[in-house]
């Protein structure tokens, strides 16, 4: 993955827009955040191959960066990403990385299921 | 009739904290207040304290909280844009502006409050304070209404200076802690806290609730 570049993700991100499309959004603080830190409060959830359709997708921030996809009747939403890439068959993936370089965040789009 | 004064924030509460001493202050001198709340602040993470809202709940509760919040601190006309929390800054910019500029259009108000863009921490304030900027600069800069930005993040001073303008609210303060305590399912917890220091008025707690700060947009 590479940093992201905000304009090249906003330009991905619309062609995923107006279609059904495969969503893997995750969020985690690491199986052993209570373990190492007991007042830690751990919390995490994903849903994997959501079948789901937007009519208007947008990233914002200056980084960590922020995205929001529009849905008929709802929203997506992740914040804390860093990360980006574009794979040989077109997901796009993206991370948010925290500072020791471990996932916090993802959120994927496909074409075809996960 | 004296001209109104537009309060714009994204969340049901963000009135309370830094400018419902200023809004009671307006309203019992008989200026009209309008409040655009943008959101119901869907998302919010506080849930009442003991818990006694859901995440599908809370956006109830706190509609009636802000109704209540709004007939205390005398605001007559409140305007729900119907947004979702935490999707302000998603949404069509210039459509939102333009919302905004119709009703200050309408209402030629003399004053508008909101968020100073980019000083106010969360997405949501940072992005509804933008929308009316967006709003007042597509009127001739003479027709601007003046606008008192609310700002808290860490570098505001640094950047901004002081706010210059510091309103006394201690002649309303039962008022505004009113309107706090209305918002009960995002307070209860705080006002639990400083209960003591606030039945006892301690100068210190008082302190932060009696003098409300803004900085003016500048063009
Ligand atoms: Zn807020």
């Amino acid at each position: 993955m590479k940093p992201i570049q905000q304009q090249d993700v906003q330009r991905e991100l619309e062609t995923f827009m107006n279609q059904d499309v495969y969503l893997h959004l995750e969020t985690t603080n690491g199986a052993y955040a209570s373990h190492f830190n007991e007042k830690f409060f751990s919390a995490g959830a994903y849903i994997r191959n959501g079948l789901v359709r937007f009519s208007r997708g947008q990233i914002t921030g200056e980084g960590p960066y922020r995205i929001g996809l529009k849905m008929d009747l709802g929203w997506i939403y992740a914040e804390g990403l860093t990360d980006w890439e574009l794979t040989d068959n077109g997901q796009l993936l993206l991370a948010g990385h925290d500072h020791d370089g471990k996932l916090a965040v993802a959120l994927e789009l496909s074409h075809e299921p996960f | 009739m004296q001209r109104p004064v537009l309060v714009v924030f994204p969340h049901p509460d963000d009135e309370a904290f830094g400018v419902s001493g200023s809004i009671s202050k307006f309203t019992n001198q008989g200026i009209p207040v309008t409040y655009i709340c943008m959101t119901l602040g869907e998302m919010g993470r506080n849930m009442g304290k003991p818990t006694f809202a859901t995440r599908e709940s809370l956006p109830h509760i706190r509609r009636s909280e802000l109704e209540e919040a709004c007939r205390l601190a005398g605001i007559k006309d409140l305007r729900r844009f119907g947004l979702r929390d935490k999707t302000v800054e998603f949404e069509d910019q210039e459509q939102l502006a333009d919302r905004v500029l119709e009703v200050i259009k309408e209402l030629d108000p003399q004053l508008i409050i909101t968020f100073y863009p980019g000083y106010s921490v969360h997405p949501d304030h940072d992005a509804c304070g933008a929308a009316v900027i967006r709003a007042a600069r597509k009127l001739p800069e003479k027709e601007r209404p003046v606008i008192n930005c609310i700002a808290f993040a860490h570098n505001t001073i640094e950047d901004l200076g002081e706010p210059d303008v510091k309103r006394d609210v201690s002649d309303v303060i039962d008022q505004k802690l009113s309107v706090l305590q209305a918002h009960r399912s995002q307070t209860e917890a705080m006002v639990q806290a400083m209960k003591e220091q606030i039945d006892a008025k301690d100068p210190e707690v008082m302190g932060r609730f009696i003098t409300e700060k803004f900085w003016t947009y500048k063009w």
